[in-house]
Formats: C-alpha cells, sequence, structure tokens
C-alpha cells in the first residue's frame, strides 16, 4: 500500500477552518488571537473558545488541529508563550508548532504527552539540527525550511527518523525562515520578535501621477504603472537595484507552487504537504484544499497529477517550485 | 568599563585570500581587541581559497596573546557544509562558535560559544544553551535594550553584542551576488570577491538601503553602538563585538577601546570611526526597538 500524503490546511478563522475540513484537509493549523504565532494579524486567528469548538469540529470529521506557537517568547515576558502551550495542551489539540528552544523544553518537560513538532521558523536544515530537536524535545516531525532541494530532501529522510512537513503551495520565503531580520531593518517588527512580516500598519501606497509607488517603512519597495496592478509590498519581494540594474534581486512576485511535484516529494519520504495561507479567506481555502486534495489522492494512487486550476484565485501571479529546483538558487 | 572586551568577529566578506591572511597578521600584532573569530559563516564556497593560512593566522594571534574563537557556517544544508563543520567542532583544544543548532548539538558538554544566527531570544533558550555548555552568547541583532537586561540578568555567562559593523539580517538558499551578474549560484565565478564591503542596494528611488553579501543580505547602514555600550557594560553585556571591514580595524578597536578606557568622548570616537568607514551611516535603532535603520539616543544629537 502506498503511504498518502498527509494534508495540512491553514485557517485564520473559524470558518475557514470548516472550509478546510470540508475540503478534505487531514489537519488544519492555526494560531492563537495574540504574538505567540507567525500570522500575527488583526482580525485573524483563534481564541481558546474558537480552537475548542473548532477541534471539536476537526475531529468528528476525521481531521486534526495543530497550534502553531512559533515566534520566539520575548526576554522577560515568557507567560503568552507558556500559556499558549499549557492552553493548547489543555484543550486537547492533537500538536504543537513550535520554534523556540527554550518554549520546546517547557512544553516537552511539562507536557510529555502533548505531540512536538518543529516550526519552519526553526530553520532545521539538515540532518543534525533535525536529531538535536529529536533527542533534546522529543520533536516527532519536522517544518522543512524553503533552502532544500529535493534531492537533499530526499538525502535527510534516509538519515533522520522523524517525519518531514514541507510547503507546497502560497506565500514564499526567500530567505531561510526564522533567520530573517529584513522586515524589522525597515518596520521595527519582524516575523521573530512580532510574527509579522512587512506589515500592513508600515505600508504606504502613494500616487505620483504617472506611477503609484508602494513603501514599507520609508523605503520605497516597488513602483507601478498607472494601469498596473500595485502588488502588496512585501520587502523581499520588491523591486531594488544593484550594479545600476533594477530588478527583483531576491524574489519575483510569486507564489510557491509544487503541486506538480508531489511524486517526486512521495518518493523523497516526506510525511506531510503544508499550505500556507493562514491570512487567506475561506473562498481561498476551499478552493486550494479541495484542489490538493484530489491531487494527493491521485498521487497516493500513482496517477498523473490533476490540473488544479488555481489561477483565478493567485491573481495571476508567476508560480515557482521554489528551492525545489535547484537553478532556484 | 576598563574591564568590557573588545572583539573581532568573523569577517563576513569574500576578500582576496591574501588580504583575509594579512588582515588577520595585522590584526594579531597591532589592534586591541581581546579575541579574534575565525572562519567562514557566509559561503562554504569560499573557505577553500584562504583556508590554508588559518593555522598560522592561529598561532600569531595566540602569540599576541588574543582569544581565538573558530567561527562556523550560519546555513547548512549540504553533507559537505556539515562535514566541514564537523571538522572545526572536533578540534581539540579551540573555542567554537556554533551559528547553526547543528553545530551547538556537536559542541554539547564543552565550553563552546554561540553565534548571532542561532536565534536566543529569551532567557529559557539562554538557560538551555549554557545548560549545554554555551558559555558565551553573542545575541541576535534585533534584540532590544530591555530584552538584553532581562537575558544579562538570568545568566552568568558571557554575553556579546555587535556594535559596529554592517548587520547580517538575512541568509539565503539563494546567491543574490550572482543574481546580480546574471549567474548562478553554482557558476557564481565567486563575484562577491569584488565587493569588500557587500554590494549597496538601492530603492528605485535611489536611496541606499541593504547590502549584498553572496546569501547574506546585510544592512545598508554600518551599526554603531558606541554611546550605547555604557548602559550595555552595566546590563552584564561583557563583550562587544566589531564586525571587520575594509576601513581601518586597527584605528576603530582603537577608537572603541579608548571609550571603553573613558580616554575619549563620543563625539572624538564618532570621528574616527566615521572616517574610518567610508563615511557610512551609522544606525542603533534596534537598540530601542525601534526600526534598525535609525540612529537614536546621544548620538541621533550628534548629528544635527
Amino acid at each position: 500500500m502506498t503511504n498518502k500524503l498527509e494534508l495540512v490546511c491553514p485557517a485564520g478563522t473559524p470558518a475557514s477552518l470548516h472550509a478546510a475540513v470540508d475540503a478534505g484537509a487531514d489537519v488544519v493549523y492555526l494560531g492563537f488571537r495574540d504574538e505567540t504565532n507567525a500570522r500575527n494579524f488583526p482580525g485573524l486567528n483563534f481564541n481558546r473558545k474558537e480552537l475548542a469548538e473548532g477541534l471539536e469540529y476537526a475531529h468528528a470529521n476525521d481531521a486534526e488541529v495543530y497550534v502553531a506557537i512559533n515566534t520566539f517568547p520575548e526576554a522577560g515576558n515568557p507567560e503568552p508563550w507558556k500559556k499558549a502551550v499549557d492552553d493548547a495542551a489543555k484543550i486537547g489539540v492533537d500538536a504543537v508548532i513550535l520554534a523556540d528552544i527554550g518554549l520546546a523544553d517547557y512544553a516537552a518537560q511539562t507536557h510529555p504527552d502533548l505531540r512536538r513538532h518543529l516550526s519552519v521558523q526553526a530553520s532545521a536544515s539538515n540532518p543534525e539540527a533535525i536529531k538535536f530537536y529529536r533527542e533534546a524535545f522529543g520533536v516527532q516531525r519536522v517544518v522543512l525550511p524553503r533552502v532544500l532541494t529535493l534531492p537533499e530532501i530526499s538525502a535527510l529522510n534516509k538519515e533522520i527518523d522523524v517525519e518531514t512537513e514541507v510547503f507546497v503551495f502560497g506565500g514564499l520565503c526567500v530567505m531561510a525562515e526564522g533567520r530573517c531580520a529584513l522586515s524589522s531593518y525597515a518596520t521595527g517588527e519582524s516575523p521573530n520578535m512580532t510574527g509579522v512580516c512587512s506589515p500592513a500598519s508600515h505600508v504606504r501606497y502613494e500616487d505620483e501621477g504617472d506611477r503609484m509607488v508602494s513603501r514599507l517603512g520609508d523605503f520605497t519597495i516597488n513602483a507601478f504603472a498607472p494601469d498596473e496592478k500595485a502588488g502588496y509590498p512585501t520587502l523581499c519581494k520588491g523591486r531594488f537595484v544593484t550594479e545600476g540594474r533594477a530588478s527583483y534581486l531576491f524574489e519575483e512576485p510569486t507564489s510557491l507552487n509544487a503541486a506538480a511535484m508531489l511524486p517526486e516529494l512521495m518518493e523523497a519520504g516526506v510525511t506531510a504537504l503544508k499550505i500556507e495561507g493562514r491570512q487567506r479567506g475561506r473562498a481561498y481555502i476551499a478552493q486550494v484544499v479541495s484542489a490538493f486534495r484530489k491531487a494527493v489522492d491521485a498521487a497516493a494512487e500513482g496517477l498523473p497529477i490533476p490540473q488544479l486550476n488555481l489561477d483565478s484565485i493567485t491573481e495571476g501571479q508567476q508560480k515557482t517550485s521554489g528551492a525545489y529546483e535547484k537553478t532556484w538558487r | 568599563m576598563k574591564t568590557s572586551k573588545l572583539t573581532l568577529g568573523p569577517n563576513l566578506f569574500n576578500w582576496k585570500a591574501e588580504t583575509w591572511r594579512d588582515f588577520y597578521f595585522r590584526m594579531a600584532d597591532e589592534a586591541p581587541v581581546d579575541s579574534v573569530y575565525l572562519g567562514e559563516v557566509v559561503c562554504s564556497k569560499r573557505s577553500p581559497f584562504y583556508a590554508q593560512y588559518i593555522p598560522d593566522i592561529i598561532e600569531r594571534l595566540e602569540a599576541a596573546g588574543k582569544e581565538v574563537i573558530l567561527s562556523t557556517l550560519a546555513l547548512i544544508m549540504t553533507k559537505r557544509e556539515m562535514e566541514s563543520v564537523r571538522e572545526i567542532a572536533e578540534a581539540e583544544g579551540y573555542m567554537v562558535e556554533a551559528n547553526d543548532i547543528s553545530a551547538a548539538a556537536l559542541l554539547e558538554g564543552r565550553p563552546h560559544a554561540i553565534g548571532p544566527f542561532i536565534n536566543v531570544y529569551n532567557e529559557g533558550t539562554l538557560a538551555y544553551l549554557t545548560r549545554k555548555g554555551a558559555t558565551r552568547i553573542t545575541l541576535p541583532v534585533e534584540l532590544e535594550s530591555k530584552s538584553i537586561e532581562a537575558l544579562a540578568k538570568s545568566t552568568s555567562a558571557e554575553l556579546e553584542v555587535q556594535i559596529y559593523g554592517r548587520l547580517p539580517l538575512a541568509i539565503s538558499a539563494r546567491c543574490y551576488h550572482a543574481r546580480t551578474h546574471q549567474l548562478s549560484k553554482d557558476n557564481c565565478q565567486f563575484v562577491c570577491d569584488r565587493d569588500p564591503d557587500g554590494l549597496d542596494l538601492d530603492t528605485l528611488d535611489g536611496e541606499p538601503f541593504l547590502a549584498v553579501n553572496g546569501v547574506q543580505t546585510m544592512s545598508y547602514t554600518y551599526c554603531n553602538l558606541s554611546a550605547e555600550m555604557e548602559a550595555m557594560a552595566k546590563m552584564g553585556v561583557s563583550h562587544f563585538r566589531l564586525s571587520p571591514h575594509s576601513g581601518d580595524m586597527v584605528k576603530i578597536a582603537q577608537a572603541y577601546r579608548d571609550l571603553l578606557d573613558g580616554k575619549s568622548g563620543i563625539a572624538e570616537t564618532e570621528d574616527i570611526i566615521s572616517e574610518q568607514s567610508d563615511d557610512m551611516p551609522f544606525s542603533n535603532g534596534y537598540f530601542y526597538g525601534k526600526e534598525g535603520v535609525v540612529t537614536e539616543g546621544e548620538r541621533a544629537e550628534l548629528g544635527e
């Protein structure tokens, strides 16, 4: 029997959780409504009651819930993070996704029976790092940073006895996750410290007549012709000038789609696939999850991966398979 | 602050091998620093060029009474990279700085240093790593003063903070120097050796913003915490790190040493450092919990 890839899907609201479960998610991952998770956006995420209700709905429909507590606790203020772990354990979630060493230690000591996954924000990119988290904190799964090629993932899986989860769709970090302070350099807020990157509160669009400029903090991130759609100024997807030439130096305003690689990812020994996008709306989640449900099922049967037809919701953005192919580097 | 130590962090740039060697020889002979970090942190493709000089440099540094710490890679992805880090970690008799948790795991049980690329944001993580043998921790560049203070209060380990030089902000599997020159990382032609202090990156409006250093992205501004050292020393930060640049690091180290020893003031230090840094703009915003790019505090008034 082929082992089927687990489909791990995002939810930023209870409505999205329902949509993901209904569309065939094996697992929904989410965060609490505070700085303890890496999608700390206004109006997003779950309070304790919403989590308990969501968990009940998921379990009733044979799905699981993982809680991401994946920012780095602030020095002098560990309580919100410890409480998040305690509450997740008390509510009975299926796993917590952690990035910080101190918090992983706390979770392992205080809640040994609570399943622990390692967040992509921990940037564990090699067997020794993964073995460390396995041995020190009993981590059972690691979400791999988006820096590895398919052959590297395959080689890695042969050396570790920890499950691996990889991103297959959605936003794409081009820097090693959990090791990027570009956002705080320009805005004072970063994924590691406050759970946000290029936060909307620091974004401005300025109509200069002949062009629309997008800024982050005081810095121009991109400029668009009047008839062009002005994209969101995520710092690493901006246009900058080096050696007198303007380019999308870090990355085009592109998103990840590795659906075509599902057979290879299975072959590489990957356990679970992750869809990015806890900030996305219910309709988006429903569409992406059901498309990937079909793709995962087809891959498990050894059938060709069906067309996902997701172009309408990705705003015509370019797609990339990112670091999975070495040419990306 | 006479007891405060000055350190020379690992050179993050790709300098010609002989330039690299001569730089460290001169640091050994002339720079008033207590410790020197040596080795490749950014890109594993660079080290073969200068590796042959490392034993001589270590000998010269030690003969000059300087502590030598071997630095290791921040992003380890291949077997070959892991083996190179393992070799360094197994070197008997040397203090090693881990910049990835894999290296810290290899160093467990004996005294070692933790570099700024391992995320030590809080007391829990700091306590865990010190229990496993870490004796000196260089803090991530993003931390503000109240976090530094809380960490210092919680530990008896030595804490180090970068006070000079471009801030290492991000690392990637992708090489942006190669991309600038429309090359791939595999066939990069080592173009990062053309920019001894990194390659300036401007916004579309021509405003300097960041600096590219191969797979690493840095601040355009040079961090300068001259006016904050005293406060940090009081908090319990024992080591202050100078990140090497192509300016005269002997003069720069001397300027900071004189400031620590009370032989000169902030303004005087500023003049020397500025002159040796090509008049690059300075920043210290992270220390004040602000955008990393800005300048706050006593030095903000100097510029007015």
